[in-house]
């Protein structure tokens, strides 16, 4: 088989429920060995365009391709390419973690003589092995997570889908997760949705943020830095004079403000805050001025927007352009040139 | 219906491994027991004109009732409320394949308890050692109808699983449409406006649907082709809406 370059493509979805929209109008695409995070704030579609894409939601109108393949109409098919572990990961309380995924795997057509081997493979990948003769009720959260993270590879899919699989787990355990997807990296898609938004920039190529059922904003971590934003902010704490440090400040660059200044302390070092429209890195050229016109300087450094702050921002904007009677223009054409 | 046989082994062993299936046998076994010795205490107190397995399964309707939703009231509601559901629908099955291994697995857990009944039989050939009391006929055909009208009964509680998350939801529901077929068609059947002309067709239609009165048939040794078809329709029927039912609620949930 002769495997498309792009492994997910939706097109214009749309899923309506009974006259309220849970998603309008999302379109992306994913490349093949591409990972790539799902955010947005509770009910912005998430789980719904989740379901959609592994077949168990119908759309109401749009389209769906998992590796070429439609479906709407070949749903059956498309079910073979996925691994899929939804939200709240539910799994029988009574069986036992091998007989789960024993049952598992031949319901995933996993031929029964490689099945044994394989379920041994990915209970050491999740780290199970310890557990793999316990009842699933009495595993801890921890295991549980992994036990639907390990059904969810099980068959080996093109594609995996997994819908906030890091939730209510400890900061090791999200470790261990974190290590797991990335392991996948360049072998599977995948497509994970999370809260934890640190969680995805570490893990994820590509991050989608959707609010109300419509795409806001995509493309890597740093490309939505810079298109959110479209500013870099520096921190200094320095000790000096103010007005010197205004025009010092023109001298580097002319876009250079300072947005933000506190008192100076016992040593009378202050914490300034700057701000420029300019992308690239200025920091030597600022700390180099400022050494040459006298000024002690204690610690420099350039503010990151984390995710969150494009996570908040992006949902904010959108909600400015959806909250007027008449919606805006949808805002996902901005995404495109991030697109691979 | 490649997966069938998977689905059908994996809820075979859920039954297995599940505390309620011996709770729901002991409960079972234990009120069919007393109804069988009161049958013999009517026995040694006065001769009677029909065989002891004639009155045994002309109570057959009081375990269904309380029988069968037991056994089915569990199968796709629970799996809705947790979840499971969606995992399982999101594998390379089908609908039909998961309502038709549910299906299976309750009826053979349902023909089990009831063939476990057979000991009582065995136990009074045993210590009576008179076989006047084992008339061959009634038995055969009791256990004949049981299996038949089985088919009907527990493709009704799959039925009523299908239609509501919530196990007492589907589990009074379940009581309610089986109560309707068999009292409910009686007291139909009883009901003199149905003796007028205009509604003559109705009156066969509810004269043919009669599940108890098929059962006095099974008893006497008459197996009607007619009845067969009604079971295995209103089976298929039940079973066809089970299918829906799922399907439709995956569309409006």
């Amino acid at each position: 088989m002769s495997d498309p370059p792009i492994a997910i493509e939706v097109s214009r979805l749309v899923k309506t429920y009974g006259g309220v929209t849970a998603v309008g109008d999302i379109s992306f695409s994913v490349a093949r060995g591409e990972i790539i995070g799902f955010l947005g704030p509770n009910g912005a579609g998430k789980s719904t365009t989740m379901r959609i894409l592994t077949g168990y939601l119908p759309a109401t109108s749009g389209s769906v391709r998992i590796c070429g393949v439609p479906v709407a109409t070949q749903a059956e098919e498309v079910k073979r390419f996925i691994g899929y572990m939804p939200e709240n990961n539910p799994l029988p309380e009574e069986m036992r973690v091998s007989e789960y995924m024993y049952f598992r795997g031949r319901l995933k057509e996993v031929p029964r003589r490689k099945l044994g081997s394989r379920i041994d493979e990915v209970l050491e990948v999740c780290d199970l092995k310890r557990v793999r003769h316990k009842i699933i009720g009495q595993l801890s959260k921890g295991y549980r997570q992994r036990v639907g993270i390990a059904e969810a590879i099980l068959a080996e899919p093109p594609v995996i889908i997994m819908d906030e699989p890091t939730i209510g787990l400890d900061p090791h355990q999200i470790l261990i997760v974190r290590d797991l997807i990335a392991s996948l990296r360049g072998r599977m898609t995948v497509i994970i949705s999370s809260h934890i938004l640190p969680e995805i920039e570490v893990t994820c190529d590509r991050v989608l943020i959707i609010n109300q059922g419509r795409v806001v904003a995509q493309g890597t971590p740093a490309d939505l830095r810079r298109e959110i934003f479209g500013h870099s902010s520096y921190e200094l704490q320095l000790a000096g004079d103010g007005e010197t440090l205004a025009t010092l400040l023109a001298t580097v660059d002319p876009t250079l403000q300072i947005t933000a200044q506190g008192e100076p302390d016992a040593d009378g070092f202050r914490q300034v805050t700057l701000r420029t429209d300019r992308d690239d890195e200025l920091g030597e050229l600022l700390l180099r001025a400022l050494l040459a016109m006298n000024m002690r300087v204690r610690a420099l450094s350039r503010a990151q927007p984390t995710l969150e702050d494009v996570f908040l921002a992006a949902t904010r904007r959108s909600w400015d352009a959806v909250a007027p009677p008449k919606p805006a223009a949808r805002p996902e054409s901005r995404g495109q040139k991030t697109e691979k | 219906m490649k997966h069938y046989f998977t689905l059908l082994s994996h809820e075979l062993r859920m039954l297995l491994v599940s505390s309620s299936t011996y709770i729901a046998a002991t409960a079972f076994l234990a009120f069919m027991g007393f109804i069988f010795t009161d049958i013999l205490n009517q026995y040694s107190k006065a001769p009677q004109e029909t065989s002891p397995a004639h009155v045994f399964f002309e109570l057959f309707w009081l375990p269904v009732f309380f029988m069968v939703p037991l056994l089915t009231m569990k199968c796709l509601a629970e799996e809705r409320r947790l979840g499971t559901l969606e995992t399982l629908l999101t594998t390379p099955v089908t609908t039909t394949e998961v309502v038709l291994g549910k299906y299976s697995a309750s009826y053979l857990l349902y023909l089990t308890l009831w063939g476990s009944t057979g000991g009582f039989f065995y136990i009074l050939k045993r210590f009576s050692g008179d076989m006047r009391f084992l008339d061959p006929g009634p038995l055969v055909g009791g256990y004949l109808f049981i299996a038949i009208s089985g088919l009907l009964f527990i493709a009704v509680g799959v039925f009523a699983s299908s239609l509501s998350r919530n196990q007492a939801v589907a589990g009074i529901l379940c009581f309610s449409m089986l109560f309707a077929l068999i009292i409910g068609a009686r007291f139909l059947g009883d009901a003199g406006f149905l003796g007028r002309d205009g509604l003559q067709t109705v009156k066969d239609a509810v004269d043919y649907a009669q599940v108890l009165s098929h059962r006095n048939d099974f008893a006497r040794g008459v197996v009607d082709a007619r009845q067969l078809l009604f079971y295995v329709s209103g089976t298929v029927l039940a079973l066809i809406f089970s299918i829906l039912g799922v399907e439709a609620k995956l569309l409006h949930n």
